[in-house]
């Protein structure tokens, strides 16, 4: 036993079923994806950038309950409201510091009319600070923009609410 | 007048023969990178250019752009000088280097000598860079670094010696030209083996690469170094790397000859034989950085003290009593 262990060594058994493993390996296909040129599937749930979404009609959801504001674990969200002529109640204010936020999602949950909620985007990342700190105008654009994708993620999530 | 012309000819030669190592370096970074990434199912630097080829190029320019710090408490002049050490020892070695019968810088008689004397001062570079930049880790790395050197160094002499042997000759042409009946990895096989791995220590690279163990020693001697200067070092180390690949095609795999003497092989030009033997001496290289865990340190100066260099040493005596026995000793001795 002991004399066949020093012959696999002399003759180097195990580093040439090694090299042959990894030349069997080399010629296999590639497990990873060229990220910027093909992205990966990404999950309705996922967690990404926030959007403010509106009613088909254009009206804002938002109704400055501000559960989301308490729920914030990280107190990324600051809420302003007034009411407005037609006696409801709208923002005035919204703004996310996107750098405090640690995307848990919780506002998404809290939310009663599915206003705020998280996209699948998660390609934001700017060159200064201050293009981080998210206001209503922004938010509500990202809200149009992604409208589409956010409404079918919603759905698809649905049944597990 | 004339010795202006002589000059100038050979700095044209020089550069001849410089530029496309330098090239050559850069593209075998990428090669290495990439066989690295396809053993383990990525798919390595493919952006820049086409399949990535000029990711080197890429990586080279940010290094001149960066910002080059020297510690405070360092010895500035060692620190300076010791990155172009390590990049000119590794690029003055390939003079001698034979790439066709005529198509070498210096054919001097005593060219294996040469190469086997610069590739021992290599380590200089190292140990001035560790030491000159006065911090624990470099410190730590160039030790290392120098102990293992100075121990493969030893076999792979007494390696030479084999070689040496049976060609009959310290001129790489002519231990090429030995070798028309028969390369010498056929009867110096284990020799081979053990020359490739002393390579793979000399050159510090996996599984030997213990002098930048990056888990205990951040990145050894490199540590301080930044910008081109730490260019400069990862450059002279992959020439180490490509030259000791070079010495492996020149000593065991009949340098630019082709594998077998007819006519129909010979239409490929002699330089290119030896550009494929030393890549793919440089791809199980890197195949063996892929597959191979680190070498603890005692075990690697053991493997070099009480494997390698009693079992060369016993070849030698092998290799010497055959061609005696036999009467196979080559003219020239």
């Amino acid at each position: 036993m002991k004399i066949l262990r020093l012959l696999k060594t002399i003759f180097m058994m195990d580093f040439i079923r090694g090299l042959l493993i990894a030349i069997r390996e080399f010629f296999k296909s590639k497990k990873t994806i060229n990220y910027p040129f093909e992205k990966g599937q990404v999950s309705p749930r996922a967690r990404g950038e926030h959007a403010l979404r509106r009613y088909p009609n254009g009206e804002e959801r938002c109704i400055a309950c501000k559960l989301c504001e308490a729920v914030c674990p990280a107190q990324a969200i600051t809420i302003e409201s007034t009411e407005r002529e037609d006696g409801s109640r709208k923002t005035t204010r919204y703004d996310i510091d996107m750098l405090k936020c640690i995307y848990c999602g919780l506002c998404e949950e809290s939310c009663p009319v599915d206003a705020i909620v998280q996209g699948p985007n998660f390609e934001f990342a700017t060159e200064t600070r201050e293009e981080l700190y998210y206001n209503k105008e922004k938010l509500l654009e990202n809200g149009d923009r992604w409208e589409n994708i956010l409404a079918a993620n919603i759905k698809a999530d649905n049944p597990y609410r | 007048m004339n010795s202006l012309y002589i000059l100038f000819d050979e700095i044209y030669k020089i550069l001849f023969l410089l530029i496309p190592v330098l090239v050559t370096v850069a593209m075998i970074v990428w090669l290495d990178r990439r066989v690295w990434a396809f053993v383990q199912k990525r798919r390595g630097p493919n952006v820049v250019g086409p399949f990535g080829l000029l990711q080197s190029i890429a990586d080279a320019l940010k290094y001149i752009f960066k910002e080059i710090i020297i510690p405070a408490s360092s010895n500035k002049v060692i620190f300076i000088i010791a990155p172009i050490i390590t990049m000119t020892l590794a690029l003055i070695a390939w003079a001698v280097i034979p790439f066709s019968e005529n198509l070498v810088l210096a054919d001097i008689n005593v060219g294996i000598l040469y190469l086997f004397a610069i590739s021992s001062l290599g380590v200089y570079g190292i140990i001035m860079g560790g030491w000159a930049s006065n911090s624990k880790y470099p410190f730590l790395g160039a030790i290392r670094s120098a102990a293992q050197m100075v121990s493969y160094e030893v076999s792979i002499g007494v390696i030479i010696i084999n070689v040496l042997l049976c060609a009959g000759s310290l001129n790489l042409n002519d231990i090429v030209l030995a070798q028309q009946n028969m390369w010498f990895v056929l009867p110096l096989f284990p020799m081979f083996v053990i020359f490739f791995i002393s390579a793979l220590a000399e050159t510090n690279r996996p599984p030997f690469d213990l002098p930048e163990a990056e888990a205990e020693l951040v990145a050894g001697y490199q540590t301080e170094y930044s910008g081109m200067m730490y260019a400069m070092f990862w450059l002279g180390e992959y020439a180490n790397i490509l030259l000791m690949c070079a010495m492996g095609s020149v000593l065991f795999l009949g340098g630019w000859l082709p594998p077998i003497d007819i006519n129909a092989l010979s239409f490929i030009p002699a330089p290119f034989w030896l550009i494929f033997k030393i890549l793919f001496l440089f791809i199980l290289f890197a195949l063996v950085k892929a597959i191979v865990p680190r070498y603890r340190y005692d075990q690697l100066m053991k493997l070099g003290w009480k494997v390698f260099l009693p079992l060369s040493l016993i070849w030698v005596v092998i290799t010497a009593s055959y061609l005696l026995y036999f009467d196979l000793l080559p003219a020239q001795i």
